[in-house]
């Protein structure tokens, strides 16, 4: 038997898989991965075999099980296994989730498009005042899908340098730094909603106040939990996915030419980029509550389980020309916002930012280019949310 | 084509209005609302898609023509 591969690993260009996935990839669809503490997880990285088992009764998110496998040592704090929505199961899971889905279906998401347009132009605005070369990572791509979930949520926006930062440090600090980030986001966001719960306000967290705390289905500290996994679960990904996607077009020039001559095609773009950066890389983390048989392996009761995004994004058996950047690409079918009951909940409004964001850029800054070699862009995230730190671009 | 949505096992993740709102659309609670069990032929593509997309598998098709 050959040693289970190291897993996660970082990558060398920011919207690329790391070298060593292709490995990984190889001796799929279904293998064991060793991680950063010595321990061993599954790992499923076929598409196919990433939908079936994302729908398997027996895959449990309890973070707190002594099997989850835990893949950077920042998860291991109290707060990162008990997040609302993410760390629970039917039946508690499906209830939280149904308080949550009208405010974030495609309709409701459809109807925030006035409110995400002027936003994404006043962020636009400033960039081009700024002149080249300026950094779309501080200018837009980090700010503005904290300003959309901030409003969403009725956060004060003189609040949402302090949320950027504390939730910066949740995903992506070390051990120490995390704990400490997620305990003031705590304190933060208890505070808030406390005096939501007193006088409500528009946005979700008031509505929610109206119809959830005052009916007695839950209480001020669930409703903390609530507001915190959305608000981490909305910067972090929405600005990676912003930024990556940015440079991904940049360095495929033939196929933004493509896109600018039809951008009514954006949306299927969107979803070619959605698929082939993977900004997640893992779609899933979960334990076994019973045994799991999948392509001819018994995965056992108690063991840990991984979902590669990345890598079932470019199974070979799933996407023709999987390792392949095309715009145009025919239904393209991806699994970078999971699949089965937690399926991501905000994708809708992940989807509609990136529309708007990436519109306005390429149509405000026609020759937009990298103002920096590809390969010197600082990238941070292995394994997790994969993020660049700057992005200074010309045009 | 035959198509059923299921609103007990719907997660509101929208992909099946995103792929064709002729079929299926969303109600105040987020929850799929099949629009006609028998949608009509330039459709059918959309209505796959939507029910390959489904996270919860809440869409079932049945490939049989609908009786006349």
């Amino acid at each position: 038997m050959t040693e289970a591969p190291p897993y996660p690993q970082k990558r060398t260009c920011p919207y690329q898989p790391p070298a060593g996935y292709q490995e990984i990839g190889e001796r799929g669809p279904v293998l064991k991965v060793s991680l950063f503490d010595g321990r061993e997880a599954w790992m499923v990285t076929g598409y196919k075999e990433a939908r079936e088992i994302l729908t398997d009764p027996n895959l449990s998110s309890n973070r707190t099980h002594p099997g989850f496998p835990i893949i950077a040592p920042r998860l291991r704090s109290q707060i990162a296994r008990t997040l609302a929505l993410l760390a629970m199961d039917p039946p508690v899971h499906d209830v939280y989730r149904r308080y949550l889905n009208s405010h974030f279906s495609l309709k409701s998401v459809r109807r925030m498009r006035p409110e995400i347009e002027e936003i994404v132009s006043g962020y636009v605005d400033k960039i081009v005042e700024h002149g080249p070369p300026a950094d779309l990572v501080p200018m837009l791509a980090v700010p503005f899908p904290s300003l959309v979930i901030c409003r969403h949520l009725g956060v004060p926006y003189e609040d949402h340098d302090f949320f950027q930062d504390a939730s910066g440090k949740v995903m992506l600090g070390d051990e120490q730094e995390a704990t400490a980030a997620a305990q003031d986001l705590m304190d933060y966001i208890d505070r808030l909603v406390a005096l939501q719960i007193k006088e409500p306000t528009d946005g979700l967290l008031g509505t929610l106040v109206h119809e959830r705390v005052a009916t007695g289905e839950i209480g001020h500290d669930e409703l903390v939990s609530i507001a915190l996994v959305l608000l981490i679960a909305a910067h972090e990904t929405t600005s990676s996915s912003l930024a990556l996607g940015v440079i991904t077009l940049l360095e495929h020039p033939e196929q933004l030419a493509r896109l600018r001559e039809d951008m009514s095609r954006l949306p299927d773009a969107i979803e070619e980029l959605l698929r082939y950066v993977a900004t997640t890389d893992l779609v899933a983390t979960r334990v076994a509550k019973g045994d799991i048989e999948i392509a001819g392996h018994l995965i056992r009761e108690g063991e840990g389980v991984l979902v590669s995004g990345t890598l079932a994004n470019r199974d070979a058996r799933a996407h023709e020309r999987p390792d392949e950047f095309d715009v145009l690409r025919e239904g393209n079918h991806h699994l970078t916002f999971g699949f089965g009951i937690h399926q991501c909940l905000g994708q809708n409004l992940a989807r509609i930012e990136l529309e708007i964001a990436l519109r306005e850029l390429l149509t405000r800054l026609p020759g937009m280019r990298l103002a920096m070699p590809v390969e010197d862009l600082p990238i941070l995230g292995a394994g997790t949310v994969q993020r660049v730190l700057r992005l200074p671009v010309e045009w | 084509m035959w198509v059923r949505a299921d609103r007990d096992r719907c997660v509101s993740g929208g992909r099946c209005m995103a792929a064709t709102s002729e079929v299926f659309d969303q109600d105040d609670d987020g929850l799929v609302v099949l629009l006609t069990p028998t949608p009509a032929p330039d459709q059918e593509e959309l209505v796959r898609r939507a029910a390959h997309n489904c996270p919860a598998r809440a869409i079932t098709i049945r490939e049989d023509p609908a009786p006349a």
